[in-house]
């Protein structure tokens, strides 16, 4: 038999066939069911544990004293100057992010030059690098002893400790994600549609606007979205820079680590429990785009 | 007509996105980077070498490493499993399960930080019946290793997840023809074609550990060449002012990440150079 089912592999549709066969009969690409059980109850009771139950006591701890005590703790003025700090922080970031991410990927993606791969290697340099490290460079940077630290005390000028600060290492650590997002979707589509529209009379910006950002709009927001899901969430490199200032300096993960070290698990698992949404709500959305992203994307089948 | 010519030329705003780019980079990760090696040249070699090989510094590297290798293992072994359920089989909820896996990405990480420690506190959910066995997780090294798992786990699922998804049926239908065992060819055609996918999602699980700080420092205890990880360890010489030494501990750290950054590269070319080409 196994000759025979050789001999049919030498033509396509007869290959084809006797895949359908020997499905039929037992698919060879299939383990026992024994094994098969195993290894799904294996992996659901890993995800379970380590990613599923996480997610779960972060809401139980927060409404474990009744909804009132979590609304007064969302409610106080601390939380409050969290949230506005971590927000305005995000816009900032993801907006310069932003901004960077379509003109690298405009570059990367639509022009050949030698040391592409090198200079992509360099903008995912921020992934790489340790959340505390990539706060402790603007430290070394603009710190009283600092590189600039004398130079801006002099000024009056503050960024350690302050929104600038805080907001630098936040695009720091977000810098890669609209850039890497875009580049492989603009490699894929190629420059045809973009040269036809500048041959045709278009200027450079009408065809950025009118015939790429169509083609990529996905992509842009798929970016923004993982952008500002890790501005908002970052702990590491903004603790290193905020100062902790309080109701001034914190954003809500700084808050969370804050409240928690002061036992106060209600208000601390509360905030957490804002960015454990965010978080739920950023998969959901990443999931949707995914799919409107493969779509975008030219296919050759 | 040849179609192969460069046309790229055609297009405008070259000079400025590539300008803007390079300026951007160079500000933003480039000068900072740049800025902790010029740094650290203020040390002397043996002060360099003072630092890093003090007890408490090598500790903590030691605890950073030698727990993010273990942590990567067990993320390269239940990522396998996680990955082979997800793609070969179909049960209920798959779908949710291959979303979940990006929730270690997606959770800030501090929020899984304090939520990991609840959970393993003596008095916790998973705590509790541990301490019955008489196992202590939270604010031991085992809870370090506990939260670098956490973080791991999206990272080998997400590599090998495309390369499973497109490797070729027909050459395992070849196999089992040829009247091959199911184990051998899982172990002899399946695992190698995966290797570089496998060894690319060790590297990175790896490489995330050992700079993780918020989802680890709550429930290390964070004692003292015990459970103290050299990220905190960074951030409490900035706390004492001792700049050098936080610099010292960092150009090892980011030393290392870039050899790892050099290995994943090399592994992504030869997963290349093995592709059939498409």
């Amino acid at each position: 038999m196994s000759i025979e089912m050789t001999l049919q592999r030498t033509s396509g549709t007869a290959a084809q066939s006797s895949h359908v066969e020997s499905a039929a009969r037992r698919d060879p690409r299939a383990e026992p069911a024994a094994v098969r059980i195993a290894i799904i109850t294996l992996a659901i009771g890993f995800l379970s544990l380590f990613v599923v139950l996480p997610l779960v006591v972060v809401f139980v701890e927060a409404f474990g004293k009744g909804v009132m005590a979590y609304l007064s703790a969302l409610a106080d003025p601390e939380a409050w100057s969290a949230i506005r700090l971590t927000l305005g922080v995000a816009a900032v970031s993801v907006g310069t992010n932003l901004v960077f991410g379509l003109a690298a990927a405009w570059a990367i993606a639509k022009f050949d030059f030698p040391g592409k791969t090198f200079l992509i290697t360099l903008i995912d340099l921020p992934f790489s690098v340790s959340p505390v490290i990539s706060g402790l460079v603007f430290v070394l940077l603009f710190g009283a002893q600092g590189f600039f630290g004398p130079w801006l005390q002099s000024h009056g000028l503050q960024i350690l400790f302050a929104f600038p600060g805080i907001t630098l290492a936040t695009v720091f650590v977000t810098f890669p994600f609209v850039a890497r997002a875009l580049i492989p979707l603009m490699q894929e589509q190629g420059t045809q549609e973009e040269e036809a529209a500048i041959s045709l009379g278009a200027s450079g910006l009408q065809t950025f606007f009118r015939v790429t950002l169509p083609n990529i709009k996905w992509g842009v927001l798929y970016g923004v979205l993982l952008c500002n899901a890790r501005a908002m969430g970052e702990f590491g490199a903004v603790s290193v820079v905020s100062g902790h200032i309080r109701g001034e300096t914190n954003t809500m993960p700084l808050l969370v680590e804050i409240l928690y070290n002061e036992y106060q698990m209600v208000a601390s698992f509360a905030i957490a429990s804002l960015l454990a949404m965010l978080a739920l709500i950023t998969l959901i959305a990443k999931t949707i785009l995914e799919r409107n992203i493969d779509e975008d994307m030219p296919h050759d089948h | 007509m040849s179609v192969l010519a460069p046309r790229r030329s055609t297009l405008p705003g070259f000079g400025l996105t590539m300008g803007l780019t390079l300026t951007w980079l160079s500000l933003i990760v480039l000068i900072p980077l740049a800025g902790l090696f010029v740094r650290s040249t203020d040390l002397s070699l043996a002060q360099f070498w003072d630092i890093v090989t003090s007890r408490r510094t090598l500790s903590a590297l030691k605890i950073s490493f030698g727990l993010s290798f273990a942590a990567a293992l067990v993320n390269l072994v239940m990522g396998t499993i996680v990955v082979w359920a997800l793609v070969r089989y179909r049960f209920p909820g798959r779908r949710l399960f291959d979303a979940i896996v990006d929730v270690p990405f997606a959770l800030p990480t501090a929020v899984a930080g304090v939520a990991l420690t609840a959970l393993f506190a003596q008095k916790g959910w998973l705590g509790a019946p541990l301490a019955a066995l008489g196992i202590k997780v939270a604010f031991t090294p085992l809870g370090i290793f506990i939260a670098m798992i956490f973080i791991g786990i999206p990272f080998v699922v997400r590599t090998v997840q495309p390369v499973l998804i497109d490797l070729d049926p027909e050459i395992e239908e070849a196999a089992a023809s040829l009247g091959a065992s199911r184990w051998h060819i899982i172990t002899k055609v399946i695992l190698p074609s995966l290797t570089p996918a496998l060894l690319t999602g060790f590297a990175l699980a790896f490489a995330r550990a050992v700079g993780e700080y918020g989802s680890v420092i709550f429930i290390a205890g964070n004692l003292p060449n015990v459970s103290e990880i050299a990220p905190l360890l960074i951030v409490i010489r900035l706390s004492e002012f001792r700049y050098a030494d936080a610099t010292a501990i960092a150009v090892v750290m980011l030393v290392v990440a870039f050899v790892i950054i050099f290995a994943v590269n090399r592994l992504q070319r030869w997963a290349q150079a093995q592709a059939p080409s498409t």
